[in-house]
């Protein structure tokens, strides 16, 4: 066959397979969110569809996907419906510049290399956050539209988080941005190939550890995920913006957050984890598995956190987000641009 | 010739989202018509090689003002305009406004041929500055905004911090009473 026919196959496989993956890593997640609450709690999690309870999102979907669709009588009929598609758009979308494997020939395959994610921007880091921070108007739009006093306050609180947080989160990423020297996710990975002293990985992680942690909180707050999941909370605003969804409509809103959470990882790796590089299997052109099981790794956190801390108060998040996230991102930066001038001047 | 076709449905989409903002009745669909404008607009900087602007015309307009804008609209909770009452109270409504507002529309279209016929002459000054991505790119910008451009920029971050300082002093002192 023609390369460059093979070529674009081959492109065209790569996209098929990344949005596959996602889809299946929102069913994954169900399940995992499931199974380890369950293991938590001291119970089982679901064990009865298949084998281990594993076809259990398949049965969760099937039911969903039975179910009457409703609209409240006052709600706006074209917001209501662009709300949720607006938030599973901007999810997957994100994903897209989100580079997940090292340049390969498919083993003598094809004559020049390709890059294995969607597609290689110059600027991924901008992208995967502009589009992230558009998912934000499914949210708000799902609360005002239902047209119900909840879902109305479960939007403003998402926005305000959103708002509040995103500060946080584009500073430690522009810690990590400066140290790399670009704006590529592919250029910082490869920033972080090799080791120190032989065996400490240079990941960022080393460098940035403050950075880091900031990251990961304030990715925890960006995807509303507890302890912030207050867009949600079902104490105060039974279940906030998707209150008055039911049906497919209301399962986009979760598989959204699944696919998000997804892309903060997978970014989280590719920022501060090395991405693809690893011992071993980088070197059998297998650098991707190391890409999947550090994302698997941040995952469980996510997981983890969210059935170990409580809920905070509301002014306690906008408190612990102005006062001291944004601030210690901000001291974060100016420390890493000392650094830098310092050594590298 | 896909580039061609892509800059008349994005410009397409762009003018038609920016004209229909001003049509409608609901602010809601305002917003979010001008956030579809936004997105048009980016798609066409990104065409001219400029995807750092494209990408900070995302985050800072559709991503952080829209948000507030939404907000705003949400909190005051106004649905909808209410015509009647707008069109007896309104001061736009007041009979010399029409002609003041065609003869601000004719300025408008004079200064946009004026510009458009200029643009050859525009466009081969940047063309001799060398290469458009080098000269769009984060480096180059971060460069000229903090050497060439420095005072205006401090400037303009002076004034956005005293603007949120006194909305927090007009906020605050309405609390207290």
């Amino acid at each position: 066959m023609e390369q460059a026919t093979l070529r674009f196959i081959i492109q065209l496989g790569i996209i098929g397979f990344t949005f596959f993956m996602l889809i299946n890593a929102s069913a994954l997640l169900v399940l995992a969110e499931r199974k380890i609450m369950g293991f938590m709690q001291q119970r089982y999690g679901p064990y009865l569809v298949g084998p281990h309870g594993v076809l259990q999102p398949l049965a969760d979907i099937l039911k969903l996907l039975f179910k009457e669709e409703l609209r409240p009588k006052g709600a706006d009929k074209w917001l209501f419906t662009l709300a949720p598609i607006i938030s599973v758009t901007a999810a997957f979308a994100a994903f897209a510049a989100v580079p997940w494997g090292a340049e390969t020939t498919f083993f003598g395959l094809l004559d020049t290399p390709v890059k294995l994610g969607v597609a290689d921007v110059n600027v991924a880091v901008l992208v995967v956050f502009a589009i992230t921070s558009m998912g934000v108007y499914g949210i708000v739009l799902a609360g005002w539209s239902s047209n119900s006093k909840y879902s109305l306050l479960g939007g403003l609180r998402s926005s305000a988080q959103m708002i509040s947080y995103e500060l946080a989160y584009a500073t430690a990423l522009a810690s990590v941005i400066m140290l790399a020297g670009s704006l590529s996710l592919r250029s910082v990975v490869d920033a972080q190939a090799g080791y120190w002293f032989g065996f400490i990985p240079r990941w960022y992680l080393f460098l940035q550890p403050l950075g880091f942690i900031i990251y990961m909180i304030a990715g925890v707050a960006e995807t509303n995920r507890a302890p912030f999941d207050f867009p949600e909370a079902e104490q105060e605003l039974v279940a906030g913006y998707n209150t008055e969804y039911s049906s497919v409509r209301f399962a986009l809103f979760p598989q959204a957050e699944y696919i998000n959470m997804t892309t903060m990882s997978a970014v989280a790796t590719d920022l501060y984890l090395g991405g693809w590089h690893g011992p071993l299997l980088e070197r059998w052109g297998l650098g991707w598995v190391w890409f999947l099981i550090k994302v698997g790794i941040i995952l469980f956190a996510y997981i983890w956190v969210r059935w170990t801390v409580p809920r905070y108060r509301y002014d306690q998040l906008m408190q612990f987000g102005w006062k001291w996230l944004f601030p210690a991102a901000v001291l974060n930066l100016i420390a890493t641009a000392a650094f830098i001038l310092y050594f590298n001047a | 010739m896909p580039d061609t076709f892509l800059f008349y449905v994005f410009s397409a989409v762009a003018v038609g989202a920016s004209l229909l903002v001003i049509g409608q009745r609901n602010p809601m669909y305002s917003i979010m018509l001008l956030i579809t404008s936004f997105g048009a607009l980016s798609a066409l900087y990104i065409q001219l090689d400029a995807p750092f602007v494209a990408m900070a015309q995302i985050i800072v307009y559709a991503g952080a003002i829209m948000v507030l804008f939404l907000f705003v609209v949400m909190l005051l909770n106004a649905p909808q305009e209410d015509a009647a009452q707008w069109d007896r109270t309104h001061p736009l409504r007041r009979p010399g406004m029409g002609r003041f507002g065609a003869m601000l529309a004719a300025l408008l279209t004079v200064q946009l041929v004026w510009a458009l016929l200029r643009v050859s002459d525009a466009s081969a000054a940047v063309g001799a500055r060398g290469d458009v991505a080098e000269l769009t790119s984060v480096r180059s910008v971060g460069r000229v905004l903090f050497t060439d451009y420095v005072f205006a920029f401090e400037a303009t971050s002076i004034l956005i911090l005293v603007a949120m300082v006194g909305a927090v002093v007009l906020a605050a002192r309405e609390e207290k009473r």
